[in-house]
């Protein structure tokens, strides 16, 4: 293309150019990936309602988007360089999560999908992702809130890993092919993402008087959110009987004894709080949030937005 | 341990010479002359603070990356930036210096970041062009130092290398994509290269008969080009590339040479460089307050786990 490139066999090393034009097969990341769910049996199983299913998957995905979202806030803000790399690893499986049960719910209902300009070349799962409300997210308010310190960091992982992952487990054998395949990966990712707060759940309370103090009052303080994680909204209930979802309930056991167990081994005592009233008897799966939603999308939403047209 | 006899200064320093003569690496329990190990300490600090520093002005758009796949990309390259950091102070821990040592002279601004990092990021298309130009740069000026004379460094610096070329096309490919959207994205893409690329021509350093550190370090093997070949090299390559890309390079004075076979060139703005290196830059102050309050806001943090530490150790003893 032009012959102003000087590089010899040489110093082809030494070339950070060399290949940059040529869209080869080398390309970590090439342009031609758009569909997240190529090559994946999508088809809906028999007997299951394709709105309950993409509805269900929305919640899922709305849990993974938002809390990634808010783990990916400490990107060069952790105390110690291991732990801003274990942070967006825990938010990059997270976003990985979201972006194909999005993908999921748009393919099985594709009227979940917020109308865009015609002719804009978002993916589905990008519309879900960018153009839906604060009242449209099905998130858990755990997830959503503005974060803390580190020890709110700790414990909210925690919560989060240990109910999600109890989750998953039972997910492995849903009747959907998606939702058994995101789960079967992600029970893999959320082990460890357990495994990394629980030690840091019991270093913290185990630490100084000042870790402690710090880790027992983010406890206290996420612990009315917790009871909602096993809530059990109609939807949920309607996934679980078609045999594609996992019931909250039915993991409350699991999820209570793995966290006894953490909290058994940091001398911690279970909180005594009750659990947070919603709105008119609403909570976040029934889309009613707290005021942090709303502002954390006017944020993650403002470029895309800006240009629905846009290339990304 | 065993220990051997010492010998005299002069046959270390014969030996030392020697090794860098044929090439070869210096190991960390290699004799080496003190002023050796503090040119490269100064030089491997500056690196890995520079790796940390630079998490702060892409990261600031994490949060608000276009598309689900964007947001992941960007992501993971940050958090390669902490990687890179965490090599790199490794490295320099083989000098006798500590990672926390080196933080604390960084915050206490008695060590340097490179000065590219106290330009501001204003919109998306400003992670694209940092991958392209900035990381295009940084690689320019790395790559040699995989052949530097001191081994902990330039084995560091080998991996370092093939994640920034890495890091260089996606941001390529991030421009690239954008170009052949709306024309508001193309005129972002271009007013992003307009802003960066004067900086990214100063990341290669002042010009070689005002740089004073150059001489010495070349003798020692520690770097490899001057400060005016490697910026050549920069710019004869980025120039294809621009086109391609279908933007202009904010220079009027960038032509072909037939003559030296190379183009020819603006300077950058080096007093504006100059306020940059002494603290007066546009973000300098904000990116050092970003770094000190997170370093303090984690000191409990790292009290804990150094108590937990003893505590398991005195169990188990």
């Amino acid at each position: 293309m032009n012959e102003h490139i000087h590089t010899t066999p040489e110093d082809e090393h030494d070339s950070a150019y060399s290949g940059l034009l040529v869209n080869d097969a080398h390309w970590a990341f090439g342009t031609d990936f758009e569909d997240p769910l190529a090559g994946v049996d999508t088809s809906i199983p028999d007997g299951v309602d394709a709105p309950v299913l993409a509805a269900y998957a929305l919640m899922l995905g709305d849990d993974a988007l938002v809390m990634s979202h808010r783990i990916s806030e400490w990107t060069s803000n952790a105390p110690d360089l291991e732990d801003d790399i274990a942070l967006s690893n825990i938010a990059l499986d997270l976003l990985g999560q979201a972006r194909l049960l999005l993908a999921r719910a748009a393919k099985a209902d594709a009227s979940v999908v917020p109308a865009l300009p015609e002719g804009s070349p978002a993916p589905p799962e990008d519309a879900l992702a960018f153009f839906r409300d604060a009242h449209d997210f099905r998130n858990v308010r755990l997830a959503e809130l503005v974060n803390g310190d580190f020890a709110e960091a700790v414990v909210r992982v925690l919560l989060f890993s240990v109910w999600r992952l109890a989750t998953f487990e039972r997910l492995r054998s849903s009747r959907d092919h998606v939702l058994a395949a995101v789960a079967a990966k992600g029970v893999k990712e959320l082990a460890y993402h357990r495994d990394y707060s629980a030690r840091w759940f019991v270093t913290l309370a185990q630490g100084t008087d000042e870790s402690r103090r710090r880790l027992v009052a983010a406890l206290d303080a996420l612990w009315p959110l917790w009871p909602e994680l096993f809530d059990t909204h109609a939807v949920e209930a309607a996934a679980a009987g078609a045999g594609v979802g996992v019931d909250p309930a039915s993991v409350r056991e699991a999820a209570e004894g793995v966290l006894d167990q953490v909290l058994a081994a940091a001398d911690v005592p279970r909180p005594e709080a009750p659990r947070r009233a919603g709105v008119l008897g609403r909570t976040g799966r029934d889309g009613m949030h707290g005021e942090p939603l709303s502002l954390m999308l006017a944020e993650m939403q403002s470029v895309a937005r800006a240009h629905p047209m846009g290339q990304w | 341990m065993t220990l051997t006899q010492t010998p005299p200064a002069p046959d270390l320093e014969a030996g030392f010479e020697a090794t860098i003569a044929r090439n070869e690496r210096i190991e960390p329990r290699d004799w080496m002359p003190e002023g050796y190990r503090k040119t490269l300490v100064r030089q491997i600090a500056q690196h890995a603070h520079s790796e940390i520093i630079g998490m702060q002005p892409e990261g600031s758009w994490i949060t608000r990356a276009p598309s689900l796949r964007r947001k992941a990309i960007l992501l993971a390259k940050v958090q390669d930036e902490a990687g890179h950091g965490l090599y790199l102070y490794s490295a320099a821990e083989t000098l006798g210096v500590s990672r926390l040592e080196l933080t604390e002279l960084l915050i206490a601004g008695k060590q340097k970041y490179s000065s590219i990092f106290n330009y501001p990021t204003l919109s998306y298309a400003d992670v694209g062009t940092i991958g392209w130009l900035v990381d295009g740069a940084a690689i320019c000026n790395q790559v040699p130092l995989c052949r530097t004379s001191y081994g902990p460094y330039g084995r560091a610096m080998i991996r370092v290398c093939k994640e920034e070329s890495f890091h260089q096309r996606q941001g390529y490919e991030l421009l690239a994509t954008m170009m052949r959207g709306t024309d508001e994205q193309r005129a972002m893409v271009q007013e992003s290269v307009d802003r960066f690329w004067w900086p990214a021509l100063m990341m290669f350093g002042p010009p070689d008969d005002a740089s004073p550190n150059t001489a010495q370090s070349m003798a020692w093997g520690i770097k490899r080009h001057t400060n005016d070949e490697l910026r050549q090299k920069f710019v004869d390559m980025s120039v294809p590339q621009a086109e391609a890309l279908g933007v202009t390079l904010p220079d009027p004075d960038l032509k072909w040479n037939d003559e030296r076979g190379h183009h020819d060139f603006g300077q950058p703005d080096w007093e504006e460089f100059m306020q940059g290196v002494k603290g007066n830059g546009p973000c300098n102050a904000q990116r050092m307050a970003h770094r000190r309050r997170a370093h303090e806001e984690g000191a409990w943090v790292r009290e804990a786990a150094t108590a937990y530490a003893a505590k398991q150790r005195s169990v188990t003893a």
